[in-house]
């Protein structure tokens, strides 16, 4: 019940831009340092430090940034769709404002993953691009993350604009269940999962350390930018409000 | 919750279930189409039509490469433990083609025990591991140090 | 390190240009996404604090 009644303070205090934007306040300095520290050194040491692999040589080493990508961008998607569906049940401003703040860097990380896995792909299947269910179902992500950025661009009433891309980010949450499991459920060129969250994964540690740190890096990253683009959006939007006038 | 909030949870939900079932029972029966390829199995039991541009996947058979008699192509056979044909290719063969790995090869098949690709990409499992575990499993008597992969997942 | 010189580990054995221009294109598209975002935010506080000088100084 304590548990609750906390998780409920904070949605409702969240949810108040002018607390979102104090907290943001307190929250950016330290965090966007930790988040390039932690990409850097995840990246540094997958690229210099880690062994090579005894099949594919150093090209495997595309994966410290390839599966922190996808997994980033697929973790957005869920988040803006839980946005999308706080924003179509409650209409909380804030939901509308976290949908524009996840949409550009979760687009970013999609084309990421998909640029990467292309060069990825030359060296080690001998092709950049197969229409297979992991490829392809990836490359529907990265549209419905643009389909949103434009449904915000162009429906002028920010509410009508929320609602829209509210819609889709929830619509196209079916989406990431079929990115996920599309590698078990068809034949595909793309491997199954080397990170399992339950039992083990499929590579030893001096690799998957600097793997898993890589992803803590770029969540971190996406954080950030979240928290960036969020401050820009209340600001912009809460321009005739008290606080923001005090604030400025 | 109240009453309005309570009845839009519900219709998003139904509409995502709705969607979600139309979604999954497309896929269902699109579901020879999403595959990639055609396996072993399918290739010796006559599911895939002969004569017909396919892709199809398995494993390359310990000890089966070898050139053609007219030197030009590579011949090797395919297998998924049910099923097991041959497959004949002329060119670069990838990196990482090497007996006992997963292939997809692209081609028409000729018969159902023969098939002509004419592109063959190599299918990487998810195992990582340095030269020297390698090695040294390989050393313990492990033929071909290949770990066993994840059940389904092996090629 | 696990190369035995900076020029190997540029060479990356024979796979080199991929891995390094996966790195590159991924380091130029998530710089510029948090150069954007930062940036924002400095814009609209700008924008902002012009407008509520044009204000003021029309009342």
């Amino acid at each position: 019940m304590m548990v609750w009644k906390t998780l409920t303070r904070w949605y409702h205090q969240l949810g108040s831009p002018r607390y979102f934007y104090r907290f943001s306040e307190v929250l950016l300095p330290w965090l966007w340092p930790i988040a390039l520290l932690t990409t850097a050194v995840g990246l540094v040491w997958g690229l210099a430090f880690a062994p090579e692999d005894y099949q594919q040589g150093n090209s495997y080493r595309i994966i410290f940034i390839h599966v922190p990508a996808a997994g980033g961008a697929l973790l957005g998607y869920v988040a803006m769709g839980v946005a999308g569906l706080v924003n179509l049940v409650w209409r909380m401003k804030m939901a509308e404002v976290m949908i524009k703040a996840i949409a550009p860097f979760g687009a970013v990380l999609a084309a990421i993953a998909l640029i990467t896995g292309a060069i990825w792909g030359k060296p080690t299947w001998g092709t950049y691009w197969v229409w297979d269910a992991r490829l392809t179902s990836m490359l529907i992500m990265l549209f419905l993350y643009l389909g949103v950025m434009a449904l915000i661009n162009a429906i002028p009433d920010p509410r009508q604009a929320g609602r829209a891309a509210g819609l889709l980010s929830v619509v196209g949450v079916i989406n990431v269940v079929i990115v996920k499991y599309s590698v078990e459920w068809w034949q595909s060129l793309h491997q199954g999962s080397t990170i399992k969250l339950t039992g083990g994964s499929t590579m030893p540690p001096e690799m998957l350390t600097p793997l898993l740190i890589s992803m803590l890096g770029i969540y971190l990253l996406f954080a950030v930018s979240v928290l960036w683009r969020a401050r820009a959006e209340l600001l912009w939007r809460e321009r005739k409000s008290a606080w923001v006038k005090e604030l400025v | 919750m109240n009453p309005l909030r309570k009845q839009r949870l519900l219709i998003i939900i139904g509409v995502l279930a709705g969607l979600g079932a139309a979604v999954g029972l497309v896929l269902y029966s699109l579901s020879q189409n999403i595959n990639l390829f055609y396996t072993p199995q399918q290739i010796v039991s006559g599911e895939a039509p002969e004569g017909a541009q396919m892709r199809v996947g398995g494993l390359v058979v310990d000890g089966s490469v070898r050139r053609d008699e007219d030197g030009l192509g590579v011949l090797f056979d395919l297998t998924d433990g049910a099923g097991t044909f041959t497959v004949r290719y002329e060119g670069i063969l990838p990196d990482l083609f090497r007996e006992g790995q997963g292939i997809v090869a692209n081609g028409t098949l000729v018969r159902r025990d023969y098939f002509e690709a004419e592109e063959v990409l190599a299918k990487h499992d998810e195992l990582y591991m340095p030269p020297e575990v390698q090695q040294a499993l390989e050393k313990a008597g492990h033929p071909g140090a290949k770990p066993e992969p994840a059940e389904g997942s092996g090629y | 390190m696990y190369f035995e010189s900076f020029a190997a580990f540029l060479q990356m054995g024979t796979h080199g240009p991929f891995v390094w221009s996966a790195y590159g294109i991924s380091a130029l598209l998530v710089v510029t996404n948090m150069w954007l975002a930062y940036r924002r935010q400095r814009l609209v506080l700008n924008e902002i604090r012009r407008l509520t000088r044009r204000d003021q100084g029309g009342l």
